[in-house]
C-alpha cells in the first residue's frame, strides 16, 4: 500500500497554494478590465440612442451624434482590407507554400515581427512621409488606410499562414500526384480548405484596424469635418480619433458622450474579434482531419 | 527523376501560370522587406535636414529642456522623453511581468480543458482593446481614482500611465510566454512526471527553465509594446515636461510628443525634422527590441529541436 509520507502531504500542500496563486493572477489581468468595461457599459449605455450613432455632430461636437465617425471608420477599414489582404495573402502563400528555409524567408519573417511591433506613431511618421506627401495622396482616406494596410499587414500574413499549415501535406501530395501544378494544387485543394482560416484573420484586421488612432492622425483623419466622405481622395472623421478629440481637445464636452463614443467603439471591437474567436471555435470543431 | 521531366515537356498554359504566381507571391513575401525598409527610407528622409544640420548628440540624449516652439533659442533635448518613456514602460513591466507569467503557467500548466480555453480567449479579447480606449479609461476612470485613493491634485501621472500600459500588455505577453512553454515537448514533462515529480516541480525544475527564452522573448515584446504605446500614454501620463522622482509625477513620452506636436509643425521646418528623429529613434530601438527577441525565441526552438526530438538518422538512406 502507498502510505503518503510528511514529504508528500506537504507537496501537496505547496501544488494547492501555487495553483491559486497562479489562478489569483490570471484573474488580476482579467478582472480589472472587466471591471473597466462595465464601467464604460454604465456610464455610456445612457448616451447612445438611433440618434446618437445616426446624426451629426452639432455646437462644435458637444452635442448630436457620430454618423461622420462611423462612416468614415468604415471607409477606412474598407479601403485599407482592399489594399492589405491580397498582399497579405500573397505573402503567407509564399511563406506557406513556397519558400525554402533560407535567409531570404529568415529576412522576411523578421520583416513581419518588425512591422507588427514598429510604434503606431512611426507607421503614422512613413504615412505622412511616404503616402501623403512623396506619393501625393495628400490627408486622405487613401493615404490613412494605406498606412492602416501596412501596419496590420502582419496581421492577414500570420493568420493566413497558419491557416494554410493547417492543411496536411498528404493532401497537396495527393493533388500533386495527379500532375497539378503548384498553384493549382493551391487555388483547388489548399485555399477551399483554409479559406475559413483566413477569414478569421480579415475579421480579426477589421478588429485591428478600426480601432488604431496614431496612424490616421496626420495621414487622412480629421477632428470635425460634418460631411460625410464621398470618395477616397476626401478626408474623413473616424471613430478612435472623434474619442481621442472629444476626451481631451474640446472644452464642455457632456461627459455622457465620450463614454457613449468608448463604448461604440469597444463594442465593434470586441464584436469583431469575438465573431473571429467564434468562427475559429466553430471551425476547429467542424474540422475532419 | 530528370529524365522523365524532359519527355513531358509541360511548359503549357497552365506552367506559365503557375509561374506567374509564383512571382506574384514572391512579391507579396518581398513586401514585407519592403514595407519595414519603406518606413526607414521615409521617416530618415524626412528627418534627414534636421539630423544633419541641427543634431547635436549631447544635447539631444544629455538635454532635459524639449523647447521646439521658443522663439529665440529652440532646443532638442530628448532626455526628459527618453525618462518619461522609460518611466512609464519600466512601471508597466513591474507590473504586468510577474501577472502575466503566472498566468501564462496557469493557462499553460495548470488550466485544463474548458477552463484553459475560456481563459485564452478572454486574454485575446484584451489583447483586442484599442489604445485610444485605454488612453480614455486613463483619463477618466483611473484619474478620479488615483487622485481619491491617493490624494494627490493630479492623477495623470507615471502611476497612472504605467498601469494602463501593464494592462494593455499583460495580454501579449501571456500569450506569447504561453506560447513559449507550449514549445516545450511534453516528452520533457512525462520524463519528470515519471520521476515522481510533482506538477509544481516540473514547471519550475523543467519547463521554466527549457522555455526560459521564450519567456525573455515574450517580456522583451512587452517592453517593446510599451515603448511604441502612442495614444495610452499620450493621455493618461499628463504630457508635461519631467525628469520624474516618484509614480506621481506627470511625464511626457516620445511617443505622445511627436503624436501631440507634428499636427502644428511646418512640414521642413527643425521641430517638423526633429520629431521625425525622435521617430527614428522610436524605429531603431524598436527594431533592435524585436531583434532581439526574434533572437531568443529561435534560440529557444533550435534548443528542443535538439533535444527534444529523436535523430532521424536511420531514415535516410
Amino acid at each position: 500500500m502507498f502510505e503518503a509520507t510528511a514529504r508528500n502531504r506537504r507537496n501537496r500542500k505547496v501544488e494547492g497554494l501555487l495553483r491559486l496563486l497562479f489562478l489569483w493572477m490570471t484573474c488580476m489581468l482579467i478582472l480589472p478590465v472587466a471591471l473597466i468595461l462595465g464601467v464604460l457599459v454604465v456610464r455610456g449605455g445612457p448616451a447612445i440612442s438611433w440618434e446618437f450613432l445616426f446624426t451629426q455632430p452639432l455646437d462644435n461636437m458637444t452635442a448630436g451624434g457620430i454618423l461622420p465617425a462611423l462612416v468614415g471608420t468604415v471607409w477606412l477599414v474598407v479601403v485599407a482590407l482592399i489594399a492589405s489582404v491580397p498582399v497579405g495573402v500573397a505573402a503567407a502563400l509564399y511563406l506557406s507554400e513556397y519558400a525554402p528555409d533560407n535567409r531570404l524567408t529568415r529576412a522576411i519573417n523578421l520583416a513581419i515581427i518588425n512591422l507588427a511591433g514598429v510604434p503606431s506613431i512611426v507607421h503614422a511618421l512613413f504615412g505622412l512621409g511616404a503616402f501623403v506627401i512623396f506619393f501625393r495622396f495628400g490627408t486622405s482616406i487613401l493615404a490613412a488606410s494605406l498606412t492602416l494596410a501596412v501596419m496590420t499587414l502582419p496581421v492577414v500574413i500570420v493568420a493566413t499562414r497558419e491557416s494554410l499549415q493547417t492543411v496536411p501535406l498528404a493532401f497537396r501530395e495527393a493533388c500533386w500526384n495527379m500532375g497539378a501544378t503548384r498553384w493549382q494544387t493551391i487555388r483547388k485543394i489548399v485555399l477551399p480548405n483554409a479559406i475559413s482560416g483566413i477569414l478569421t484573420g480579415v475579421i480579426l484586421e477589421v478588429s485591428r484596424t478600426s480601432g488604431e488612432t496614431a496612424p490616421i492622425m496626420f495621414t487622412g483623419a480629421a477632428f470635425f469635418l460634418p460631411f460625410l466622405p464621398q470618395g477616397v481622395l476626401d478626408q474623413t472623421m473616424a471613430m478612435s480619433l472623434h474619442l481621442f478629440v472629444i476626451s481631451t481637445q474640446v472644452p464642455d464636452v457632456p461627459e455622457h458622450m465620450p463614454f457613449g463614443v468608448a463604448l461604440v467603439l469597444i463594442s465593434m471591437v470586441l464584436a469583431m474579434n469575438g465573431l473571429s474567436i467564434a468562427f475559429r471555435v466553430y471551425l476547429r470543431g467542424r474540422k475532419k482531419w | 527523376m530528370p529524365e522523365l521531366a524532359q519527355a513531358a515537356d509541360r511548359r503549357d498554359a497552365a506552367w506559365w501560370i503557375d509561374r506567374m504566381v509564383q512571382i506574384l507571391v514572391l512579391a507579396g513575401g518581398l513586401s514585407a522587406i519592403v514595407f519595414i525598409a519603406g518606413i526607414f527610407v521615409f521617416i530618415t528622409r524626412e528627418g534627414a535636414g534636421f539630423v544633419f544640420d541641427r543634431f547635436d548628440f549631447r544635447e539631444f540624449f544629455g538635454s532635459p529642456r524639449w523647447t521646439p516652439t521658443s522663439s529665440h533659442n529652440p532646443t532638442y533635448g530628448a532626455l526628459a522623453l527618453i525618462a518619461g518613456t522609460a518611466s512609464v514602460t519600466g512601471l508597466a513591466m513591474v507590473v504586468s511581468v510577474p501577472f502575466s507569467l503566472g498566468a501564462a503557467i496557469y493557462i499553460g500548466e495548470f488550466a485544463t480543458g474548458r477552463v484553459r480555453e475560456t481563459l485564452k480567449v478572454l486574454v485575446e479579447l484584451l489583447a483586442a482593446i484599442p489604445s485610444v480606449v485605454w488612453g480614455f479609461i486613463g483619463l477618466s476612470i483611473m484619474n478620479p481614482l488615483i487622485i481619491r485613493v491617493f490624494d494627490v491634485p493630479v492623477g495623470l501621472n507615471v502611476l497612472n500611465a504605467g498601469v494602463i500600459l501593464g494592462l494593455m500588455a499583460a495580454p501579449i505577453m501571456t500569450t506569447i510566454a504561453e506560447d513559449a512553454l507550449k514549445a516545450v515537448p511534453d516528452t520533457y514533462r512525462e520524463a519528470a512526471e515519471a520521476m515522481g515529480a510533482t506538477r509544481w516541480q516540473v514547471t519550475f525544475r523543467v519547463v521554466l527553465p527549457a522555455a526560459r527564452n521564450g519567456l525573455v522573448a515574450a517580456t522583451l515584446l512587452g517592453v517593446g509594446r510599451g515603448f511604441g504605446e502612442t495614444m495610452a500614454v499620450l493621455m493618461a501620463s499628463g504630457h508635461s515636461i519631467n525628469l520624474p522622482t516618484s509614480p506621481f509625477d506627470s511625464v511626457r513620452a516620445l511617443t505622445a510628443t511627436i503624436a501631440a506636436e507634428l499636427g502644428e509643425t511646418a512640414a521642413g521646418s527643425d521641430h517638423y525634422g526633429a520629431l521625425f528623429a525622435l521617430g527614428i529613434f522610436l524605429f531603431l530601438v524598436t527594431f533592435a527590441i524585436n531583434f532581439a527577441a526574434d533572437v531568443f525565441v529561435r534560440g529557444g526552438q533550435r534548443k528542443h529541436r535538439r533535444r527534444g526530438r529523436r535523430p532521424a538518422a536511420s531514415a535516410n538512406p
